[in-house]
């Protein structure tokens, strides 16, 4: 009986996992919010019912209530965000709000049968994540000093960088992160909101070639700190960053051209000079030449993508852990492995989704500081997907970055919840302003009439 | 003071609005973003693709990888599918005991030893090439339920070979004490019949000859001669010079005409005739039949060496083959480099030359097949334990080796080779054959040579191709011909 409710859980799971990415491209069809509602609501119950169907599963073959217990706690968390949420801000993008749930809620499960224990942690960090970005949108409303910070910005980022790559701890080989009363923080995380600010003041208002010229010397700087702290992946989404957001501030396709020939470049000089990134490219080459060194962790992860196969092998069926550093790095492998590499693509698009939903809200604000602000960061949140998702398969060499909401990683988590809650801030502001313009042209209309 | 500041600034903006009415209210980067939305649309697309591209064709090379612990987990949940030939008969099995402890059974002992192979100590033959078939299961969800329930474990799928117990049994006895190797395949299709390396060994017996069978590097019994085991061609060699000098003469290559009197002298270096045999006054056709050295190394002297190294790669020699078994690479270097001794002896499959019988069965089978190859395969179907097919494997052609035209004089050529040559003992047989002997001189002393055949039959419609080698037997004519015939005998008895 347990058996036909395991092997046939696992199709439903992958069939309602379709349904639900198909729901964030047909959502896509209707222009205003009001008219999604509907949409919304398949989602939210398809997000539960995976949920439900996942967690049956953990509990039935790892035969521990444990499992039960924390996915009551998962199942409130889902619940107070798809409710409470809405409830705050009322003009909330229900489309970003759902979808950051489902990725936290495919997160805690997959993390949870990797590390019991990393799940909990995982689970407050989330919460106090909602916590803090619950006060985003509100102050985003109140503050109207930010676009006068660019300097200060870039001030703090890079000193906040320079002073982890001077005494922060080694992890993994790469300085990225220190201790604070036995939190580990990974500061590059959070520096990226402080980039993208940084990037939007410098270039809403002049975009002559002086001032990108000094954008690019400061971003240069961000990302030469990262480059020597190791931090290879933190570096590239910076880079990127800039790149994309000086091209759509100045409307220059030249600088698309000289960010892709710098970028070049840039890559050949630090091949040249630093041999861990000659042995990522090596290992990315011909993994399997040296699997039991350089290529230890892609091959571990082709492993698991390629025996997980279209369906998986079933949560708490396969071998995930057999990969280093899996729970952070090659959470999409794992996922790919158990729950299948359906499911995995699902995902991906469901992650592109909100890219695409991005950069739909960032076209349609007129103060540009906040258009960049917004486009910045889905440049930033896409970027980073395709790079863990691509270094897990061997698309692209590896990198080491997080899949954002999914992999564990209290900064990670935090970061990307608050960049979320920042476009949602936004995002109300811009739905404020239009109803005012509305409502003066209604009014224009009738003292006309 | 805020709210009024607020107030202030979106007048501003809303005056500005009002000042491009009729105009679209837009910051007018909007095709800057949509591209770039397009462009990581784009790129994600790619990424999926390849994706989608490594699973559907990496699935079982990923299980089969001895650094994939998966294969464990598999094992702890499903015991090992039977190997069965292509009519049903059990080659290996395992058999579960009231406690369900597990043996690995080879019903036909040495008989299979290499292309079954093993998988008690590694894994070897199809035992390998086929682990991810055997390992997994499909059987139905209610057996699935019924042995959870009772806790043991699923039958793993039963793997159907091509081979055939009747002509495997007929080529193991042909080569007897023998060291050596035979092929037997079908052309049009590429399933491979039977397939013996000699010496063999029992692989139900592998726990206890392990170690004897690793330390007795001289004899090498664990290497499958018939893919791995590189031989010098000998005079087998002559269909790809010929074919070389076909390529190089194709309207003239009939009014070549030599005069052979046992040996072929190029300044200091001089090619000998097999047993010195002195052939006369001999045309192209003749030369080949009677496998004359001489004739052939002059034919090789005026070959054009950059052409002929293309032959070679045409032919796949130095490269990797369509096989999922383990095999070497065959060697050859035709170039300028070459001195005059080194080209004659190469010409006529002496010198560096290196091929294996299963190589050489391919390039055979490519003639007889139009000049097609196709690519050989041993597994033909994965059956669950109720005997509905899981996966069933199609004939794959590789590609055109050679051409129509060059096949059918190559076929001519080998046809003379039975008529009026080398392989008499193949004539006048209720089929007719076409083949190529060889008698490979392995080292400076005289007599000590392997004995090579490689043929098909019939010559009108081809259907299967032999691939001999007996090693230090003395000349294919003498000892590997009256095999295939044997083998050929019991191919068409069997129809």
């Amino acid at each position: 009986m347990q058996e036909y409710v395991i092997e046939l859980s696992k199709y439903f799971i992958n069939i309602l996992m379709i349904v639900y990415t198909l729901t964030c491209f047909y959502a896509f069809r209707y222009r205003m919010e009001k008219e999604r509602k509907g949409v919304y609501i398949v989602q939210t119950i398809l997000m539960f019912l995976i949920q439900i169907l996942s967690f049956v599963n953990l509990t039935m073959v790892g035969k521990d209530i444990q499992y039960l217990f924390f996915f009551l706690f998962i199942l409130l968390f889902l619940f107070a965000s798809v409710t409470l949420v809405p409830m705050i801000y009322e003009n909330i993008n229900r489309f970003l709000l759902n979808n950051m749930c489902m990725l936290l809620g495919v997160g805690l499960c997959i993390v949870s049968r990797l590390s019991f224990q990393k799940a909990i942690r995982q689970y407050i960090i989330v919460l106090a994540s909602l916590t803090i970005s619950l006060f985003i949108p509100f102050l985003m409303g109140r503050i109207h000093f930010f676009k006068k910070l660019t300097w200060l910005y870039a001030a703090v980022g890079i000193s906040l960088l320079s002073t982890v790559l001077i005494l922060g701890e080694v992890t993994h080989g790469s300085k990225i992160s220190f201790s604070l009363g036995g939190i580990t923080f990974q500061p590059s995380e959070f520096v990226k909101i402080l980039y993208v600010f940084f990037l939007a003041g410098a270039l809403w208002e002049k975009t002559s070639f002086g001032r990108v010229v000094l954008t690019a010397i400061l971003a240069g700087m961000h990302v030469i700190v990262l480059v020597v702290s190791k931090d290879l992946g933190s570096a590239l989404i910076f880079f990127i960053g800039f790149v994309f957001v000086v091209f759509v501030a100045t409307r220059n396709y030249l600088y698309l051209l000289l960010g892709a020939l710098g970028g070049s470049a840039a890559a050949l000089v630090a091949f040249q000079l630093f041999s861990h990134i000659r042995t990522r490219v090596l290992a990315w080459q011909d993994p399997w030449s040296y699997i039991d060194n350089q290529g230890y962790q892609i091959t571990q992860s082709l492993f698991a993508v390629g025996s997980g196969s279209w369906f998986g092998m079933g949560l708490l069926k396969g071998n995930p852990t057999a990969i280093p550093y899996v729970e952070a790095d090659f959470i999409f492998s794992s996922i790919c492995e158990e729950l299948g590499v359906i499911f995995g693509i699902c995902l991906i698009l469901i992650c592109v989704s909100c890219f695409i939903m991005m950069m739909y809200i960032s076209t349609k604000i007129f103060d540009r500081f906040y258009q960049l602000i917004v486009y910045g960061i889905g440049i930033m949140y896409i970027f980073q997907i395709f790079l863990t998702v691509g270094g897990g398969i061997k698309f692209i060499p590896l990198t080491g970055v997080t899949l954002p909401f999914i992999s564990y990683g209290g900064s990670s988590v935090m970061t990307t919840m608050i960049m979320f809650f920042i476009i949602q801030g936004i995002y109300i502001r811009l739905h404020q302003e239009r109803e005012k313009y509305e409502y003066r042209k209604k009014r224009a209309e009738q003292s006309e009439g | 003071m805020n709210i009024e500041k607020n107030e202030r600034n979106n007048q501003k903006v809303e005056e500005k609005q009002k000042r491009s009415e009729g105009k679209k209210r837009r910051m007018g980067n909007q095709r800057e973003i949509w591209i770039t939305t397009a462009f990581f649309s784009l790129v994600f697309i790619g990424m999926l693709g390849y994706l989608v591209h490594f699973v559907a064709t990496s699935e079982q090379d990923m299980i089969n990888n001895s650094y994939n612990s998966r294969q464990e987990i598999l094992l702890s949940r499903n015991y090992r599918g039977s190997i069965l030939s292509r009519d049903g008969e059990v080659l290996a099995q395992t058999k579960l005991d009231e406690e369900q402890n597990e043996t690995r059974e080879y019903p036909f002992s040495n008989l299979f030893s290499h292309i079954v192979g093993f998988s008690t100590q590694g894994r070897m033959g199809v035992e390998a090439s086929a682990n991810y078939y055997l390992i997994n299961t499909n059987t139905s969800i209610s057996n699935k339920v019924a042995n959870d329930m009772a806790e043991i474990k699923n039958p793993g799928d039963d793997v159907y070979t091509t081979l055939d117990v009747q002509i495997q049994q007929i080529a193991n006895e042909q080569l007897n004490i023998y060291r050596g190797a035979i092929v037997v395949t079908e052309v049009q299709t590429g399933k491979v019949l039977a397939l013996v390396s000699h010496p063999d060994f029992d692989p139900n017996e592998i726990p206890e000859i392990w170690e004897q069978l690793v330390e007795s590097d001289s004899s090498s019994v664990l290497v499958n001669r018939a893919t791995q085991g590189l031989y010098p061609p000998g005079s087998t060699f002559k269909i790809i010079t010929a074919l070389e000098y076909l390529r190089e003469n194709d309207n003239s290559f009939n009014q070549y005409s030599y005069n052979c009197n046992g040996s072929h002298r190029e300044g200091d270096s001089k090619i000998n005739c097999y047993h010195g045999s002195n052939h006369g006054s001999i045309g192209f056709e003749r030369s080949f039949a009677k496998s004359c050295n001489s004739s052939f190394a002059n034919i090789g002297m005026d070959l054009d060496r950059a052409a002929f190294a293309e032959t070679l790669e045409d032919l796949l020699f130095n490269q990797e083959l369509p096989l999922t078994l383990n095999y070497s690479k065959s060697t050859a270097a035709v170039s300028d480099e070459l001195s005059t001794d080194e080209m004659m002896q190469t010409s006529i499959g002496q010198g560096k030359t290196q091929i294996t019988p299963m190589h050489l069965n391919m390039i055979t089978s490519a003639i007889a097949n139009g000049g097609i190859l196709m690519k050989p395969y041993v597994v033909e179907r994965v059956e669950n334990d109720a005997g509905n097919i899981v996966k069933s494997f199609k004939p794959n052609s590789y590609g055109r080796l050679i051409t129509e035209e060059e096949a059918t004089i190559l076929t001519e050529l080998m046809t003379a080779v039975v008529e009026e040559g080398t392989a008499s003992k193949l004539k006048g047989l209720s089929y007719t054959a076409a083949g190529k002997t060889g008698s490979a001189e392995y080292n400076n002393v005289k007599g000590d040579s392997h004995a090579w055949f490689t043929g098909f039959a019939p010559v009108e419609n081809p259907e299967v191709a032999v691939t001999i080698i007996v090693e230090g037997a003395g000349s294919g004519g003498d000892y590997a011909v009256p095999m295939a015939r044997r083998i050929f005998d019991a191919y068409f008895a069997e129809k």
